[in-house]
């Protein structure tokens, strides 16, 4: 394999910057939904959603960022992925409509917020439900001899399971993102759940690398083939590494709250850092299974591309308004920083 | 009947493509009114126009909210359901909206959350710099994806290499032709579709005898709007009419019901049936020449007619017919109401009459109607055209099995339909609450004075007095 620095390789980059910025992002906020029905009171419900009420719109923006990178770089891999995956990407909008729109109208119905509270959860968990299975039939390979439109490529027990995994990982994100915005009991809640789900995710990616490397001689090829394994070792070990660290942090979390620890030695803000280290570390490990292509096994990057007038004329666009969307991105962060309180904030 | 995956698609795109706009033509008004109150009470400090924005602020929230869900529907269909459209064309539409996801989209979601949750934590100016950006941002989001969609109708710039469009030159597809006209067009109406949505909400609030003050300074502020606007908006419509005369001239043959190849003295149809199999119209109601002369500005002048292409190139004549004439009647009914608005205003009798109030009062959808059907102009009489000239509709959908759209369409038919009803039952309750006491919003001046004071300020109010000032805050 070779890799030319190009036009092509920079906008593969990119694209994988939005999928994970999306993941990381979007990620914490579809993982309140899931974590929803694990949360009972009203209080509760109102504390997870203040602390994302502010930040949704902006996270699922890079949805819409990645699928347009997506038509404008490679529309080729835009019209087959999309075309391919219609009924999940046609369900994961709608679970987003649902879950979009409770947002506002909970906090302004009286009668109506059981529903709302059902939409979040429900259209929030379909999304990422959606996502992973995309996902898991992206690494799995659409079958080159099948008419793409018409198959149910994307529905195997791999890509059910990548569903349910990737569902795992959001809620984990959550309750790192959680343990940083609460305090008290809810605070605490969070790192419980959050342990459990860590080693869910863990072993999920343990399943998930061993089923792909052994369905799949081409990505086996790739990590164990000459001396791959030698330089990608570092990936599992650092991805065992941050887990051990994360489960200790919630763990300390936990046990802060019980008084068995105290206050001073637990670290609010690390996990959701670790947890993001995690992901980060297994999308470089995915990319490293697909890599050069989009649609695995039959189209690459470089056939997908557009026409080099495109590619520049993006250029300065992106290299102006990257940097400063994740500048203001951060500040609008900043200015949210700290606990959510327990009090109506806003317009 | 054997279902076809093509209608069923365009369906699809054409039900949730009007849905969305909807919601933008609303907010891209609604922002921008927002921060002119906002502006104007950071000036005069008159805290009339802090009530106006922050009463508003919340109708807007919910409005951008839909808009912003229907809105990433559509940037995923392209793809979906018009694979080799995607393909064709999107090494010209991708980047446009590349850039308008890179310099609007974030921009909007960025500030947003500062302008509604943001008014204890920065400073007033602060506030108004989120508010004023989140408008702009949804400026700029029109831009492009009008310079997108009058690629489509007037296409230049490019070359077609093995079937694939590509781009010569950016300046010549942005600037495309049509681009001027329909920006300035669409921009004028939205903002005239927010200034009828405030309008008509402050009229039926003196109508009910409810919010009097309140009533009368966003009703005065509309009507003087509308009187600047609505004119201005028939100035850039007839514009752009002659734009399409020249670049699109069997659109403009459908829009005015005219089916000979070429007819010099084209009357104006005040009313019309096309009839497409017999090639002519029914039950003309006719004002002789008035075509001509607004279109060539010569009674004589001669008009490109239906029958000048193949029935095969010719778009649904009777959708477009009776939607341009919907939107032009309404246009013409909302420069009425702001003339005769001004004309009571210079009586003084303006607040007193009931018998005007109480019809302004209902004409809250009267931008969106008019939105809505001159889009119906614009989209089906491109067609049967995609690009206009160069690819056909027909050709460009997904080859998917025609029950899976079906069953999608079926999902947003019921969606959709759902979120509307809950869309006007919120918009119904919140305007019925009517707007914050000025004396509340009073301690909101205290708050912004000093950004660090007020968390701390808020937080007392929160936990010293009764909740109901706190439930109120939203």
């Amino acid at each position: 394999m070779e890799l030319e620095l190009s036009l092509e390789l920079f906008y593969l980059l990119l694209l994988g910057f939005a999928i994970l910025m999306y993941v990381l992002l979007d990620g914490f906020d579809l993982g309140m939904g899931i974590l929803y029905p694990w949360f009972d009171t009203d209080v509760e419900h109102d504390h997870l959603m203040r602390s994302i009420a502010h930040v949704w719109d902006g996270n699922e923006t890079w949805l819409v960022f990645g699928g347009v990178i997506l038509f404008g770089a490679f529309p080729a891999a835009y019209a087959s992925i999309a075309s391919t995956f219609y009924l999940p990407i046609m369900l994961m909008l709608i679970g987003l409509i649902f879950r979009g729109v409770a947002f506002e109208y909970r906090f302004k119905s009286d009668t109506s917020k059981k529903y709302w509270n059902t939409a979040f959860a429900i259209g929030s968990s379909l999304a990422a439900f959606c996502q992973g299975l995309m996902l898991g039939t992206l690494v799995q390979g659409v079958p080159a001899d099948f008419i793409h439109q018409s198959s149910f490529s994307w529905l195997s027990p791999f890509s059910l399971f990548c569903g349910l995994a990737v569902m795992a990982g959001y809620a984990l994100l959550a309750c790192c993102y959680l343990v940083m915005k609460s305090r008290g009991e809810l605070q605490q809640k969070a790192a419980r759940y959050g342990q459990r789900l860590l080693l869910i995710v863990m072993l999920s990616m343990l399943l998930v690398s061993l089923w792909t490397v052994w369905i799949e001689p081409e990505i086996r090829a790739r990590w164990f083939g000459g001396w791959h394994a030698l330089w990608l070792i570092p990936l599992p070990l650092l991805s065992v590494l941050a887990a051990r660290l994360l489960f200790r942090d919630l763990g300390r979390v936990n046990r802060s709250h019980k008084a068995e620890l105290p206050v001073q030695e637990r670290h609010e803000e690390r996990p959701f850092w670790l947890a993001s280290g995690l992901f980060l570390l297994a999308f470089v490990g995915l990319l490293v299974s697909v890599f050069p292509y989009l649609l695995p096994r039959q189209l690459t990057y470089m056939e997908a591309a557009a026409p080099d007038s495109s590619l520049i004329f993006m250029l300065p666009g992106i290299f102006i308004f990257v940097p400063l969307i994740c500048a203001y991105t951060l500040w609008g962060y900043k200015i949210f920083a700290g606990k959510v309180e327990d009090y109506q904030e806003g317009y | 009947m054997e279902l076809d995956v093509s209608i069923l698609s365009r369906i699809q795109f054409a039900f949730t493509v009007s849905f969305h706009i909807i919601f933008p033509s609303i907010t891209i008004g609604l922002a921008t009114l927002i921060a002119i109150w906002e502006g104007l009470w950071l000036k005069t400090g008159n805290p009339q126009y802090l009530q106006l924005a922050k009463f508003w602020i919340k109708p807007f929230a919910i409005t951008f909210g839909m808009g912003v869900v229907s809105g990433i529907v559509l940037s995923y269909e392209f793809g979906t359901n018009f694979s080799k459209f995607s393909e064709i064309a999107g090494a010209v539409l991708g980047p446009l909206m590349a850039y308008e996801v890179l310099t609007a989209f974030f921009l909007e979601a960025g500030f947003l959350g500062v302008m509604l949750f943001g008014w204890q934590r920065v400073s007033a100016k602060m506030h108004f710099f989120a508010t004023v950006t989140v408008a702009i941002g949804t400026w700029i989001s029109a831009f492009w994806i009008i310079a997108a969609n009058s690629w489509m109708q007037t296409p230049q710039g490019h070359q077609i290499v093995d079937g694939k469009f590509e781009v010569v030159s950016w300046l010549e597809v942005i600037f495309n032709p049509s681009m001027p006209y329909r920006l300035v067009h669409m921009l004028l109406a939205a903002l005239i579709t927010a200034t009828f949505v405030v309008m008509a909400t402050h009229a039926w609030y003196l109508r009910k005898g409810q919010h009097k003050e309140f009533g009368r300074k966003g009703l005065s502020m509309m009507l003087w709007f509308a009187l600047v606007l609505t004119p201005l908006q028939a100035w850039v419509g007839d514009l752009h009419g002659l734009n399409v005369k020249e670049h699109q001239p069997v659109k403009l043959a459908a829009m005015e019901g005219i089916w000979a190849e070429k007819e010099a003295n084209v009357p104006l149809l005040l009313f019309a049936l096309p009839d497409m199999k017999a090639e002519e119209n029914h039950y003309e109601v006719a004002v002789p020449g008035v075509a001509s002369l607004i279109l060539t500005h010569d009674w004589h002048g001669e008009l490109q007619g239906l029958k000048s292409v193949p029935a095969a190139d010719r778009p649904n004549v009777p959708l477009v017919f009776f939607s341009f004439r919907i939107m032009v009647g309404l246009g013409l009914l909302m420069i009425g109401v702001a003339v005769l608005g001004a004309y009571l205003r210079w009586r003084g009798t303006l607040y007193q009459s009931n018998w005007f109030l109480w019809p302004v009062s209902f004409m809250a959808p009267t931008g969106v109607i008019a939105v809505l059907a001159g889009w119906y102009v614009v989209e089906i009489g491109r067609q049967p055209w995609i690009i206009y000239g160069l690819v056909r509709t027909s050709e460009i959908v997904s080859p998917l099995p025609a029950e899976r759209v079906l069953f999608s369409l079926t999902l947003f038919v019921l969606t959709y339909s759902l979120l509307f009803g809950v869309y006007l039952y919120f918009m119904r309750k919140l305007i019925k609450k009517g707007p914050a006491p000025i004396e509340h919003l009073e301690q909101q001046r205290i708050g912004v004075k000093a950004s660090g004071y007020a968390l701390s300020f808020t937080k007392a109010l929160a936990t010293d007095i009764d909740p109901s000032t706190t439930k109120g805050a939203n």
